[in-house]
């Protein structure tokens, strides 16, 4: 039965003087899907290691599972189910066995075992491999396998550590629709560390955005994505454009144009690519020179140089081509602007 | 506790057993040994015996030459060897770099019985000498015999850790000398020794000390010379000179671990010796 | 260097190399005719003859019993405190343990007299440990136990010990049965590699046991110095033969073990 999680002031300094998470308080809802995100060492594979048991949190911290506290708790005790970047699987077991460990140590029966392995391999779609020796499979395969075991014992969480870093893009996108389907028909709490952000968005239902051993944002997919709380936010979501210049009444005067505010007050705004339409000059804010562009199949990514230092990316479906030097003309969607609060690169 | 430290003190735990008997029995033995050495006839001047006193010297000299020697040899013979064998693919060839290691198990004893076959009174070279000249040559009783029979379990040793590290060699490096125009020495000299050098420093120290410390085959071919190892024994059974036989065991004990350190530093990596 | 350059450096190198081999192989070969010979000063010409061999089992017969023995009691001691002492060695890094494994080695970085002479020295007085097969059996554990615990160190290390182990706790396993289901079944092919390694270092031992046996102690290389002071060639070399018929097998596994455990480090 899923549990709600709830982490109290847990930060964590290590034996040689590494402070790796500040304290954090995260509530975590019975069901949910959690993303933990961030570059390496923001200390999200650290917080997972908390709510799994294999870390214990600094002297005050505490984790809950519903009304228990698991603080104390060791792993094996805690009822778990956890995925590794390696997968970890037993070279000296095979399918069947590795997915059945978890059954064997808690002391089922083997005919009760064979069945749940049975349903397992089901799952996750590998019945033909049931007796095949791990060293013998494909990446995506051991991965299947790894969640297979991690969920053979209807654990309370399932927690995953950058499950699909190590496989290629087309598998990963693969394996990504396999994981948010069981994770919904299965209704279980689950807390996904990666630092990849498409894979954040499409398979949680919150993000935890950290940076630096503190939560940076928690909310929706959208609300990150459209509603960054700070610059470091902005700039690890997608792409973000910027453009500096000064303020002259409602408008931001730039190099090549002037941009209606509206009711913003920063002499820099930030902009979502998918934020700036290609129209006539008459209509334009700001024009620049086409650098490159990129076509993507569904759209083409053309980079701009607008006079402004960095170079502004634009997405668009027209179907055309733009040679390079060409003149285009940009309007901005004044509701999408967002304000730099903070100077800096 | 926390969990890591936990973990941690348990792995630890482990290592326990094997951590007492190596105190109970190697330890505190040598901390007696060590005692027992400077608690003698001369005191802590034992310990300087072996250049003090004329015969210990003589001895240390006559060791540390063939050590010296053995490795020399040892080292430009398994290079030659190790090198060609590595580069040459025949039939037989796996077959003849396993009998080349078999001699790696057997002990000195066996090896001074085989020089004593091959070189002694009644030995192979004996007899074909004796047929081709009407001299029969023996040589298994003088230095010459030690030198053979430290030869022959030194070189399996060192051939097999010579060709590990030969196959590792980057044949592109080769390769781009000899397109630069180096001729086939100059390859041997610029590229392929400079390459081989951590291999060749480490597997000689081991030689040496190993060669310092073999006690087996100058026992079996029981000859006047008296490397430091036979003197030491003799110093214990035949004179009961305890303390003397402990200083020099230490003194020894503390050459050849001193040339494994330094083996092991040139080398970086973990390396064992054994005769 | 594929191109097969027949220059006279070639055949230098072949020659010089076959000189080795020669060397190398010869002896051995000729100690195996001698403990077949009927009298090795006449030569081949006098028959081949089993009759040597004979006079060495009866004379000798207890010596091979014994070192088997000691040898396969050398190997449990190893395997019980070596495994577990490989275990530390590869989960926890810290100056403890790099000390502790430098200091295993000091036995075999020592000559083996010194270690014998050192036991001698504070044992001695006590009887039956001095005159027992356990006080040989100490100092071929002394001598072998870096093996053992530095080739099950290496598979261990190369299997990401942690994480497998965190794995089996993710699914509920004690220390207990992390250790013996994931644990040890992946570390057996270190485990015969050094097992193989320690009874065939035990069976060839001489420096140590020669200084610390008694008539009653005797292992087989203290009964071949034996019978080379004393009995006649033929014997020494069929004595010798038996050895051989031992150790050189064992050699061969050892090989073929120590080469599966490395291709193993996928």
């Amino acid at each position: 039965m899923a549990v709600a999680i709830r982490l109290e002031s847990c930060a964590k300094t290590f034996d040689d003087g590494t402070r790796a998470l500040e304290p954090m308080t995260l509530e975590i809802a019975a069901g949910e899907t959690i993303a933990l995100l961030g570059p390496s060492g923001c200390g999200k594979t650290t917080t997972l290691r908390i709510v799994a048991g294999l870390e214990s949190p600094d002297e005050g911290g505490r984790v809950r599972f519903d009304d228990e506290d698991v603080t104390p708790l060791p792993i094996e005790k805690r009822g778990v189910g956890m995925v590794f970047q390696s997968y970890a699987l037993f070279p000296n077991m095979n399918v069947s066995e590795n997915i059945g460990y978890g059954l064997r140590v808690r002391g089922m029966e083997s005919a009760k075992r064979e069945q749940r392995v049975k349903e397992m391999l089901a799952l996750v779609d590998l019945g033909a491999l049931a007796a095949r020796k791990v060293d013998q499979l494909s990446g995506g395969q051991r991965q299947r396998v790894a969640l297979a075991r991690a969920l053979a014992t209807r654990p309370r969480v399932l927690l995953l550590d950058e499950p699909l870093t190590a496989l290629d893009a087309k598998l990963r996108e693969q394996l990504r629709v396999e994981i948010d389907r069981l994770l919904r028909e299965l209704q279980i709490t689950a807390v996904y560390v990666t630092h990849d952000q498409s894979e954040a968005m499409s398979l949680g239902d919150r993000i935890v955005v950290m940076e630096k051993g503190r939560i940076a944002q928690i909310g929706s997919p959208q609300d990150i994505y459209y509603r960054p709380s700070s610059a470091f936010v902005a700039d690890f979501i997608g792409t973000m454009n910027r453009l500096r210049g000064k303020r002259e009444g409602a408008d931001l005067v730039v190099a090549n144009g002037r941009i209606p505010l509206g009711g913003l007050m920063t002499h820099a705004i930030l902009f979502r690519p998918a934020d700036v339409r290609l129209v006539a000059k008459e209509e334009a804010h700001v024009s620049g020179k086409v650098l490159s562009s990129f076509f993507l199949g569904d759209h083409t990514r053309l980079v701009i140089d607008a006079g402004a230092g960095e170079p502004l990316i634009v997405e668009t479906i027209e179907r055309r081509t733009w040679p390079r030097g060409e003149t285009v003309h940009l309007h901005l969607d004044a509701t999408a602007l967002m304000a730099q609060h903070e100077e800096g690169p | 506790m926390d969990v890591a430290s936990r973990d941690r003190t348990r792995a630890l735990a482990l290592a326990l057993p094997a951590l007492a008997v190596f105190l109970a029995f190697w330890l505190l033995p040598m901390v007696r040994l060590a005692h027992v050495g400077a608690t003698g006839e001369e005191g802590l001047a034992a310990y300087t015996a072996v250049i003090t006193h004329p015969s210990y010297f003589r001895s240390l000299v006559s060791t540390v030459t063939l050590s010296a020697l053995t490795t020399v040899a040892t080292l430009i013979l398994s290079l030659v060897a190790g090198l060609f064998l590595q580069r040459n693919h025949f039939t037989g060839r796996d077959l003849l770099v396993s009998l080349l290691t078999l001699p790696l198990a057997f002990p000195g004893v066996v090896v001074g019985f085989l020089v004593i076959l091959f070189a002694g009174r009644q030995g192979l070279i004996g007899d074909v000498t004796a047929w081709l000249t009407g001299e029969t040559l023996v040589f298994a009783y003088g230095m010459a015999g030690l030198f053979t029979g430290y030869l022959y379990f030194s070189i399996p040793r060192v051939i097999l850790t010579l060709m590990a590290s030969i196959e590792k060699l980057d044949p592109a490096l080769e390769e781009a000398a000899r397109s630069l125009g180096a001729s086939p020495w100059q390859v041997t000299r610029d590229v392929i020794l400079p390459a081989l050098r951590p291999a060749l420093l480490s597997s000689g120290a081991i030689c040496f000390a190993t060669s310092m410390g073999a006690f087996g085959t100058a026992f079996t071919l029981a000859t006047q010379i008296n490397v430091l190892p036979l003197t030491i024994y003799n110093e214990f059974t035949n004179y009961a000179n305890f303390s003397m036989a402990a200083a020099l065991s230490i003194v020894l004990g503390l050459i050849t671990w001193a040339v494994l350190a330094l083996a092991r530093t040139a080398a970086g990596a973990g390396v064992a010796a054994a005769a | 260097m594929s191109a097969r350059r027949r220059t006279a450096r070639f055949w230098l190198q072949a020659a010089l190399t076959l000189l080795v081999c020669a060397f190398l192989v010869v002896p051995v070969i000729l100690s195996i005719l001698a403990g077949l010979t009927e009298n090795f000063f006449v030569g081949l010409g006098s028959g081949l003859t089993l009759r040597w061999v004979g006079e060495v089992w009866t004379l000798y017969r207890a010596t091979l019993g014994y070192s088997i023995g000691i040898a396969l009691a050398c190997l449990a001691v190893t395997l019980v405190i070596g495994v577990p002492a490989a275990y530390s060695l590869a989960r926890v890094q810290n100056r403890f343990t790099r000390v502790f494994e430098e200091l295993l080695v000091l036995p075999v970085a020592v000559p083996g007299l010194a270690t014998a002479l050192a036991l001698i020295l504070l044992f001695g007085q006590w009887r039956e440990f001095r005159a027992s097969a356990a006080f040989i059996l100490v100092g071929h554990v002394l001598f072998t136990l870096p093996f053992m615990v530095r080739s099950v160190l290496a598979v261990m290390v190369a299997m990401d010990l942690k994480t497998m182990e965190e794995a089996a706790a993710s699914l509920g396993a004690s220390f207990t049965q992390r250790f013996f289901n994931v644990v040890l079944p992946n570390s057996v092919p270190g485990i015969l590699a050094g097992a193989l390694m320690v009874v065939t270092l035990s069976l060839g031992e001489f420096n140590l046991t020669w200084m610390l046996h008694t008539p009653l102690t005797k292992t087989l290389p203290v009964g071949l110095a034996d019978s080379y002071a004393s009995m006649r060639l033929e014997i020494g070399s069929a004595y010798t033969l038996i050895f051989f018929v031992i150790i050189i097998p064992l050699l061969v596994a050892m090989q073929w073990a120590a080469r599966r455990a490395q291709t193993r480090r996928t």
